[in-house]
């Protein structure tokens, strides 16, 4: 794995994001020469099978960060590239030439988070939302509770128990409870004594 | 004159009524003995009843023309063509239905007239579906036509008759006259025709649920689907009826009928159950192999 | 214990013209004569109180379920249909079309492409029809009540008769759903087909409300 991650540090510029084992390693690649790092990787790297295409939006820094994760079955271990593209004219060379399959992540990538991939087959067609007229929902400054309750009837009554007020409660009892539990015990008596020790 | 022509009629209605019923209460238990083989429990016996009940109090139905309201019409009337025609028990005043010479290749024109109005009325209702299903289910009934004529053609030279009562009085007189044992060869064709013929695994695939749903009945619903239901009920009894009169020896009292064709009919569930379904085109190769081999050497040996 | 019912704005019904977007049908013009342009009817059962029972009789103990898992829920409908929850026992079989069946059972999550299709598909069943709603998320939501994808109240789209809670609700709690609907069915109050019929456009305003591409009928016959 040292090798590959020395040949894309020295051909393509790549940076080691993290390693996590010997058969786990994540790279990022500037983003005009993401495609061809990720076709070196299939051809001469030995990853020939592409896991999945996906993205995080860091709209603190501006970008979209792609993700290419690469699988060589042949040894047994996989690779991640990381793509910083900018966020306001999102767009991103497309892979579609080395893996057929690749075209559908793009699609996803292009209605989700409105990331476009020119010339690959079918990008602009809806894949879940049909009709859809707003930003694309997966970016963060999308807010999806105020779309659901602006769109749908919600229906009225309807509570919710927050977990960790609820784990609070149980298991960290309030100040109010434990002086209840004290006068409680106060009024008992000890065994020996008069009310509570005969049975 | 008109009191005879009322009998006939009355003779005739009480006739339909009995394989009417007979033919709902068959669907039904085979139905429970397919689920008891199953492993479940199944629905009760005369859940065929409570169906045509149903379907005759809902209360909206789309027509999609007369083509599409004729079908079951058409469909029907096969059924009971088909039925009218072949006695029920031999030498009954009242089920020994009408005969006349050469019926027998009314009775299979019939077979196929039911088959081609419901076509045509799927048709019409213009869903592709039922198109397919049309289509692979034409195609299955001409396959399986081929060894039954060839059998039908042996029983004809082998009784010198065309009328179904007339065949049937020559295999009376002892279970050896019967056309099983005096021409086994035109018995196999033709059961292994039956097979096809009852439309169930696995000859079923024009009636794919899963795949076209249920072919040509698809847009078929209330009322309509209420005629095609009630028809299947006819049609599968009289085809069982047919069958026991051609190579089983016909009956001579109704308990006998009634166990000769739960038997036939049980052997095509036995094979329904236990082999799954075949491709059109795998089940026409198949008819015009074994089943047509055996129908070709009945009437060559007839012919001898 | 956390109660947001106060942040939820109140919707009243039926919805304001204003709040309609703009969505309007493209149906092929090529099309156009070809589809059934009534508004459905509602058809009242017979005024025979012993023809009315009877009805209501068969139509309890012959269920025809739509076989379309629309979420979900299929996965409990599955278990149903084989041998160890066997329904056939009570008269209740799978159609493969909405035009042989009688119960639409909704299972799960609708988003707004399924929604669009269960519209067409339930328009298509004849009268008397059903609906069973399957799960939380046909009740107010359930896990995805702050999704913008999916919708949170399914009788706002098309009418139903009875909900079945849970995420996903076993076979043993759909049996008894089952039953509750036969109940119902018996004593005449499942007229869903009715009531879709007449408050048909509230039911049309709030499907137009989300589904945007409306290339099909206004109501698909």
């Amino acid at each position: 794995m040292n090798e590959t991650i020395l040949t894309l540090e020295q051909r393509f510029g790549a940076r080691l994001e993290a390693h996590r084992r010997d058969s786990l390693v994540f790279v990022s690649v500037p983003a005009d020469r993401a495609a061809q790092a990720v076709a070196w990787l299939r051809d001469r790297g030995g990853f020939t099978h592409l896991v999945m295409i996906s993205c995080v939006d860091w709209i603190e820094r501006g970008t979209f960060r792609l993700l290419y994760l690469l699988s060589s079955p042949q040894e047994r271990r996989d690779i991640g590239v990381y793509v910083d593209i900018p966020r306001d004219a999102p767009s991103m060379e497309s892979i579609h030439h080395l893996w057929a399959g690749a075209k559908v992540y793009q699609r996803e990538l292009r209605e989700m988070f409105g990331i476009d991939f020119p010339g690959s087959p079918g990008v602009n067609d809806p894949m879940i939302l049909e009709g859809w007229h707003d930003i694309p929902p997966m970016r963060r400054d999308f807010d999806t509770l105020a779309y659901a309750e602006r769109t749908y009837y919600p229906r009225e009554g309807r509570s919710t128990r927050d977990p960790a007020a609820d784990t609070a409660e149980r298991v960290y009892p309030t100040d109010e409870e434990l002086r209840r539990g004290i006068a409680d015990l106060a009024r008992r008596t000890y065994p020996g004594g008069s009310k509570d020790g005969e049975s | 004159m008109m009191r005879e022509y009322a009998m006939t009629a009355l003779k005739a209605i009480a006739s339909l009524l009995l394989v009417a019923n007979y033919g709902l209460l068959l669907i039904g238990v085979m139905v429970k003995i397919v689920a008891r083989v199953h492993g479940r429990f199944g629905p009760p016996v005369w859940q065929p009843y409570i169906n045509l009940a149903k379907l005759l109090s809902m209360r909206t139905a789309i027509s999609h023309g007369v083509m599409y309201y004729l079908g079951p019409v058409f469909r029907l009337t096969g059924g009971i063509g088909l039925y009218l025609l072949i006695p029920v028990v031999f030498g009954s005043s009242w089920l020994g239905n009408f005969s006349f010479a050469g019926d027998l290749l009314l009775v299979m024109y019939f077979i196929f007239f039911g088959m081609l109005g419901m076509a045509l009325g799927a048709a019409e209702s213009g869903h592709p579906y039922s198109a397919i299903g049309v289509m692979r289910g034409l195609s299955q009934n001409t396959a399986s036509e081929l060894p039954f004529a060839l059998s039908v053609i042996a029983l004809a030279v082998q009784y010198r008759t065309l009328s179904v009562t007339g065949i049937v009085a020559a295999q009376q007189g002892g279970v050896l006259n019967w056309t099983l044992f005096t021409n086994p060869l035109a018995t196999a064709a033709a059961m292994l025709a039956f097979l096809g013929m009852m439309g169930r695994s696995p000859f079923d695939l024009h009636l794919a649920p899963q795949e076209i749903p249920v072919g040509p009945p698809t847009e078929y619903h209330s009322s309509y689907l209420f005629m095609m239901s009630f028809n299947r009920a006819f049609f599968a009894s009289a085809k069982l009826i047919l069958f026991m009169d051609l190579f089983f020896g016909g009956a001579t009292s109704i308990p006998q009928m009634i166990v000769k064709t739960f038997l036939i009919m049980f052997w095509s569930v036995f094979v329904g159950v236990c082999f799954p379904r075949y491709r059109v085109e795998q089940s026409v190769r198949w008819f015009l192999k074994i089943p047509a081999l055996l129908g070709v050497a009945a009437v060559l040996l007839q012919m001898l | 214990m956390t109660d947001d019912t106060q942040k939820m704005p109140k919707h009243r019904s039926p919805v304001p013209e204003e709040e309609l977007l703009s969505g309007d049908s493209f149906l092929d013009p090529a099309e156009e004569g070809l589809f059934c342009q009534d508004r459905p009817e509602p058809v009242s059962p017979s005024r025979v109180k012993i023809v009315r029972d009877f009805c209501n009789w068969a139509q309890a103990n012959s269920v025809f379920i739509l076989a379309f898992g629309t979420g979900c829920g299929a996965i409990e409908m599955r278990p149903l249909f084989t041998a160890r929850y066997d329904i056939s026992r009570y008269g209740m079989f799978p159609r493969p079309t909405p035009r042989m069946s009688g119960l639409f059972i909704i299972g799960g999550y609708a988003s707004v492409k399924t929604i669009k299709r269960i519209v067409r598909s339930y328009e298509q069943m004849q009268a008397p029809k059903f609906v069973m709603g399957l799960g939380s998320c046909t009740v107010n939501g359930g896990m995805y009540w702050d999704s913008y994808n999916t919708i949170k109240r399914l009788d706002h789209y098309i009418p139903v008769d009875v909900y079945v809670a849970g995420c996903m609700p076993r076979p043993e709690s759909l049996i008894a759903g089952f039953a509750r609907l036969k109940e119902l069915i018996r004593a005449g109050k499942a007229e869903g087909a009715n009531r879709y019929a007449k408050d048909f456009e509230w039911y049309k305003r709030n499907q137009r409300r989300i589904i945007t591409d409306w290339n099909m009928p206004e109501h698909n016959w």
